[in-house]
């Protein structure tokens, strides 16, 4: 089925060639930092994750989402979502790669990665993480293809996929929750120490990866014969709205728990990120821009003209995807480590060369979703179920 | 195959074979073997009769004989000159023991009056070698892990892949990371000792390489008293006396780390 992403318009080719020159310039900033060390990011001694380490948090959830579709579609026989079912699930395949490679890059010691395999340390939940990101991604790339070929053939997929894919829907749970784990285990760390953190991480997952992929689907709407169908559109536009209202709902907690309590290293990391703290207010604007767009999002989904207005939609869902990657993919890493351990702030902003890595790694996951997405759509023109 | 691995790491670090921190682990490996045949390097390399022993070692800091900046900062070069510390200035700096104000080093025991000479006071910070370490717990590799014979918590360099899943575990702070090769920061190489490579979590050891010798900790010698190093396990030993005789407080006891530094206010 690969020869199907061989061919296609120039446009097609042009968009692969922007992604390599991204992806080549990263590369090059990433042999620098290979040689000279994570010196080149803004990281600190007091700030020892950063940029990297958000995305793979924020792309664990994008990956996850994939069960928004394949959950209606299998254990409520929800006919609708079939259609779009395959890009939702190449989706998180690669999602998942870059959350790997946002942990690859982050690595001081890359070449030792292994390591994590050769020393099985089962209490380390980073242990975890990458066993069960490997698996999600093994039984994604196995779901998906099965089942595009199934349909390449006009045959009903084999049986046994059945419970690959029940397996799946359980993973993608399991893959957020360790993902959450790995901070809400943490002593000292006073904004990731509560137990609703995997809660969190999966309404904003729910919310934000759904929004990400309706948004990519609808722009192959305009790019191609694809359409996922205006039913689809409008039940997942539904879906994303309940986990965003959750997710919205479930931050409130945290403030209300910090805030009523008093107690000071429980407001601490949210003062710091939404007024300041000692004179430092490097991500206020931003804190405050996504809490706006997070109002603004749910003012456009919850009542149904709005959320059915197919124009306005890609709107909404671009303001949400904005919002929550603020929140979690930005604020979540800056508020765990700001105050610091001494009670003190050390400020964080990536430096440059970060977000060109950064960049480069989107840049791989956006080439990987291109390829897949070509050949399941080519699949889908070819056997006439695109539309 | 592990431990004897560990061993020799901890042997070859004491052994000028350590001093180029070996990057690749393939080659820690041939030498663990070559290492487990060669007899006549278990002799040479067999524990030391003269060796501390102890089964819980433990510190204690009398902050009040340690008021000025001029007495903590020849403590801080004892330690970072035998250790290899690099001098990097900026806010990816490594240390191993340094100072800092009450209000940073006892966060959970804010005063709004707090006595003015304790204001002033500087603070020895160092690793707590906690009893629960939630350094090793987190670590993915057993890079970092307590030495069940003492309770001294380590490092292997040559395992360590920088995750920094330590740093963002360790609750005081006492964990850098090379963000950059450390030896053009190293005034005077101590070749008794390894250097580092970049990309490496470290911290201090509490000296483990001099216990081994029969030495006191390089920043217990240096402190002129001031600092009590023992085994907390033998209810005769001094630092046992001395936490009979004080009242001495931990830094944030609430987290269930059990640290094992104690410091007389
Ligand atoms: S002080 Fe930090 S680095 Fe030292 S043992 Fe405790 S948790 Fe680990
Ligand atoms: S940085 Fe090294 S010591 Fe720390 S958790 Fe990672 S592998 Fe373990
Ligand atoms: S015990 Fe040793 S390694 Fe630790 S701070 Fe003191 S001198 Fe440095």
């Amino acid at each position: 089925m690969l020869e199907k992403a061989l061919k296609g318009k120039p446009s097609y080719w042009i968009w692969l060639f922007v992604l390599l020159s991204l992806i080549g310039t990263a590369s090059i900033v990433y042999i620098f930092q290979l040689v000279y060390g994570l010196q080149i990011t803004g990281m600190s001694r007091d700030v020892s994750w950063g940029l990297y380490i958000s995305q793979l948090t924020y792309l664990v959830g994008v990956a996850a989402s994939a069960v928004m579709l394949v959950l209606p579609a299998y254990f409520h026989h929800y006919k609708e979502f079939k259609r779009m079912i395959i890009l939702g699930e190449f989706m998180a395949i690669a999602a998942v790669m870059m959350c790997m490679l946002f942990v690859l890059v982050d690595l001081g010691q890359p070449q030792r990665m292994l390591n994590i395999f050769m020393y099985p340390s089962p209490n380390s939940i980073l242990f975890w993480d990458a066993i069960v990101l490997n698996v999600y991604m093994i039984l994604n790339i196995i779901i998906g293809w099965i089942t595009l070929q199934a349909e390449r053939n006009q045959v009903d997929p084999p049986k046994w996929i059945k419970k690959v894919i029940y397996l799946s829907i359980i993973w993608a749970f399991s893959i957020h929750t360790v993902t959450a784990f790995l901070y809400s285990g943490l002593p000292g760390r006073h904004y990731w120490l509560t137990a609703i953190m995997a809660a969190r991480f999966l309404s904003s997952a729910f919310c934000s990866g759904p929004a990400i992929l309706l948004l990519l689907a609808l722009l192959l709407k305009k790019l191609t014969e694809f359409d996922p169908g205006t039913q689809a559109i409008k039940t997942l536009a539904k879906i994303i709205t309940y986990a965003m209202c959750v997710n919205v709902f479930f931050f409130l907690l945290e403030l209300f728990t910090a805030f009523y309590s008093g107690i000071p290293g429980h407001q601490a990391p949210i003062i710091y990120l939404f007024s300041g703290w000692e004179g430092h207010a490097e991500w206020v604007a931003f804190m405050w821009t996504a809490a706006a767009l997070a109002i603004l999002s749910l003012v456009l989904l919850i009542p149904a003209k709005f959320r059915d207005n197919h124009a306005l939609l890609p709107w909404t869902l671009a303001i949400l995807v904005i919002a929550t990657w603020i929140d979690k993919g930005i604020g979540l890493m800056v508020g765990g480590f700001t105050p610091n351990v001494y009670e003190a702030v050390t400020p964080y902003t990536p430096s440059l060369w970060e977000i060109i890595i950064t960049l480069g790694v989107y840049g791989i996951g956006a080439l990987i979703l291109t390829v897949l997405w070509k050949v399941a759509v080519g699949v889908k023109q070819e056997v006439g179920t695109a539309t | 195959m592990d431990k004897s691995r560990r061993n020799f790491i901890r042997l070859a670090s004491l052994s000028a074979l350590g001093m180029g921190a070996a990057p690749a682990l393939a080659r820690a490996e041939t030498a663990s073997a070559v290492y487990t045949e060669t007899t006549e390097a278990a002799d040479m390399y067999g524990p030391n009769a003269n060796a501390l022993e102890g089964t819980h070692w433990g510190m204690v800091i009398d902050t009040t004989k340690l008021t000025t900046p001029e007495d903590i900062a020849p403590i801080v070069e004892a330690c970072h000159s035998i250790h290899n510390v690099p001098d990097i200035g900026n806010d990816q700096e490594i240390k191993w023991i340094w100072s800092a104000t009450f209000h940073e080093s006892f966060t959970e025991k804010h005063n709004h009056y707090l006595a003015e000479e304790i204001h002033e006071r500087p603070f020895l910070l160092l690793c707590n070698h906690c009893e629960h370490p939630p350094c090793c717990r987190v670590c993915p590799t057993q890079a970092t892990f307590k030495r069940e014979s003492d309770g001294v918590v380590l490092m292997d360099f040559h395992r360590c892949i920088g995750c920094r899943f330590c740093m963002a575990a360790c609750p005081y702070g006492a964990r850098s990371f090379n963000f950059g090769d450390p030896r053009p920061y190293i005034s005077q190489i101590n070749h008794e000792f390894p250097t580092r490579t970049r990309g490496v979590v470290e911290k201090c050891n509490f000296c483990a390489e001099r216990l081994a010798k029969g030495e006191e900790p390089a920043c217990v010698e240096a402190s002129n008293g001031a600092i009590i190093f023992g085994d907390l396990d033998d209810p005769h030993s001094e630092v046992r006396e001395v936490l009979k005789e004080h009242f001495t407080i931990r830094r944030k006891p609430t987290l269930g780390t059990q640290p094992s530094v104690y410091y007389i206010i």
